[in-house]
């Protein structure tokens, strides 16, 4: 497959169409959907006009934008007007948005082709797809296995050469753990460079869209497009998108790498090998190696799973069977209400909104959300200290490769831990990358994650650069 | 430290948050949310006093911008997605019992 910077240059150049580029991604649909369930929606018509577009753009000798008929494939949490989004529930099966989201509007502005949407956990509440209501999306590198999630959908798509690019959103390591059990590059951006408008929301001060893509080029580029002040998301950054395609071949010289101990413990033995010669190269490439230890982030997992529940317990009570989604009729309006809750929510969902209302109940409220908040206080500055002893931090993305379905379905905090290395970020507010490098067991890949503080895209983008090459070269 | 979460409790909980749970989800999710509750006593253990606590990682400011028109959706797109509407407005069934 193609990148998504090799579509654009070839596109702008004549080498080849919009409309082209188009039906190879179809055909790669067509081979593989049925097995992999990757897309919940194909929308072949509306994409086949929009590439028809940008070829007619071309013709004419307009500019046919940054990402000029680059096929994309969005997580199904993101609204897109008039296109069925479900956000992998039940409750939403069916809904069309009336509005489409601040980030589907850049990349179609950009010359992007939306071919669908991609299957994800329910609500994007889980890590291997395996709550979707829609059924689990399979790993593309080996199908008996588990993609990651919530996005791994959009993960799959990437992986399996459906689509070049895609877009998934990051509560807790949703793109990062999938990026790293497929084999790809994920990017959670700091919180407030994405606009989150028409994204269906899980735990709002955590969320975030980012991209995938098969190099870490490719998903500098996306980020560029999404990235931005949006006058609609009044937590978005004030400032525009930063530059990051630019500056991607800035190397790691001179600067400081810090190995934190607290983000590979109680990873695999050959996730730990993996993240250490990720530290050799990026030594070789000039950077100084140092080793950190920030205990605070043992305790982010107890913190996250009280936090972004009572989020959710918050943010999914509109889900009530009155203004969209599913009704179930009952005789008066709190039996309809509950009837549509119980039928529309699965397991999952249902687990997390009750551990948020307890969380947020009188009298737990202090022991449980409110020290979690404050946990949250010692995560933020404990990450400030380790930025100013390093300007990147590295450690494991997931604590092993891809995991064989139905493993961790019946222990949902066996399921939690699989995000243990990711949710600090979350909390923290922070960026973070997990880029491909070597691979474990069965010959499947394993992701290493690069972490940076708020706006440090551009260097974290860099060091990834960094070790693509190192794993080109060997 | 909290104590362990009951049975009581997950049903309570499940009434305010609008789920209605059979006889052997109840046992099931009293076993699972007490887990991670558990796993939570970490934190609720802590002693952390002076510690501010962070609601949102850059703080939230308040967000106003001047008072022009814009349109906003068609009310007609808006009620065309509810599963039931009258004369302009959603529709729900009866919300207060039958007068005595």
């Amino acid at each position: 497959m193609k990148s998504a910077v090799e579509i654009v240059r070839d596109i702008k150049q004549g080498a080849t169409t919009a409309s082209a580029e188009l039906e190879r991604s179809l055909e790669a649909i067509h081979a593989r959907n049925e097995e992999l369930n990757v897309f919940v929606h194909v929308d072949e018509t509306a994409a086949r006009e929009t590439a028809a577009r940008i070829d007619e753009r071309v013709v004419q000798g307009e500019d046919p934008g940054a990402l000029a008929g680059v096929p994309i494939a969005l997580k199904d949490n993101l609204c897109r007007i008039g296109v069925p989004t479900t956000a992998g529930s039940r409750i939403l099966e069916g809904w069309k948005p009336p509005y489409s989201a601040t980030v589907v509007d850049l990349l179609l502005a950009a010359g992007a082709v939306p071919v669908g949407t991609t299957n994800m956990d329910e609500f994007a509440m889980g890590s291997s797809t395996e709550t979707s209501y829609y059924g689990p999306t399979r790993n593309p590198l080996d199908p008996s296995r588990v993609p990651g999630g919530s996005s791994g959908g959009s993960a799959a798509a990437v992986a399996a050469g459906m689509t070049p690019i895609s877009l998934g959103s990051d509560t807790g390591g949703s793109i990062r753990q999938p990026a790293a059990l497929c084999g790809i590059v994920g990017v959670k951006p700091t919180y407030g460079l994405v606009s989150r408008y028409g994204l269906i929301a899980f735990a709002s001060s955590l969320d975030q869209i980012g991209p995938f893509a098969t190099n870490v080029t490719d998903a500098a580029l996306v980020l560029e497009t999404i990235a931005g002040h949006d006058p609609r998301d009044s937590t978005s950054l004030p400032e525009p998108a930063p530059s990051l395609v630019s500056v991607i071949e800035s190397g790691v010289a001179g600067k400081r790498v810090a190995l934190v101990r607290e983000l590979v413990d109680g990873a695999d033995a050959d996730v730990v090998d993996a993240v250490q010669r990720a530290a050799d190269a990026l030594r070789e490439a000039g950077a100084t190696i140092v080793e950190l230890s920030i205990p605070e982030c043992r305790l982010g997992l107890s913190a996250y799973y009280l936090i972004a529940p009572a989020e959710a317990s918050s943010n999914l009570a509109r889900y009530d069977g009155v203004r969209y989604g599913l009704r179930v009729d009952a005789e008066d309006v709190s039996a309809m209400n509950e009837a549509t809750r119980t039928l529309g929510f699965g397991a999952e969902v249902k687990r997390r909104i009750m551990l948020g209302t307890y969380a947020l109940s009188a009298g737990y409220y202090d022991a449980y959300y409110g020290q979690a908040l404050k946990v949250r206080t010692q995560m933020i500055d404990a990450f400030r200290s380790a930025y100013r002893e390093a300007d990147v931090l590295l450690g494991a993305t997931a604590p092993s490769v891809a995991f064989k379905f139905g493993e961790k379905m019946s222990n949902p905090l066996a399921m939690y831990l699989s995000d243990v290395f990711t949710i600090p970020t979350n909390l923290a507010g922070d960026a973070a990358i997990s880029v491909p490098f070597g691979t474990g067991e069965a010959g499947l890949p394993i992701g290493v994650q690069l972490l940076g503080p708020g706006r440090s895209e551009a260097q974290l983008f860099a060091a990834g650069r960094v070790l693509e090459l190192a794993r080109e070269s060997s | 430290m909290a104590t362990p979460l009951r049975r009581e409790d997950v049903a309570k909980v499940a009434k305010l948050a609008r789920l209605s749970l059979s006889e052997e989800e109840l046992d099931t999710f009293t076993e699972q949310l007490g887990q991670i509750l558990e796993h939570a006593n970490d934190i609720a253990a802590l002693n952390l006093d002076d510690i501010v606590a962070t609601a949102h990682p850059f703080g939230l400011i308040n967000v106003v911008r001047d008072d022009i028109l814009v349109p906003c959706l068609p009310v007609d797109d808006v009620l065309g997605m509810a599963p039931d509407a009258e004369d302009g407005r959603f529709a729900v069934p009866r919300i207060m019992g039958e007068a005595p």
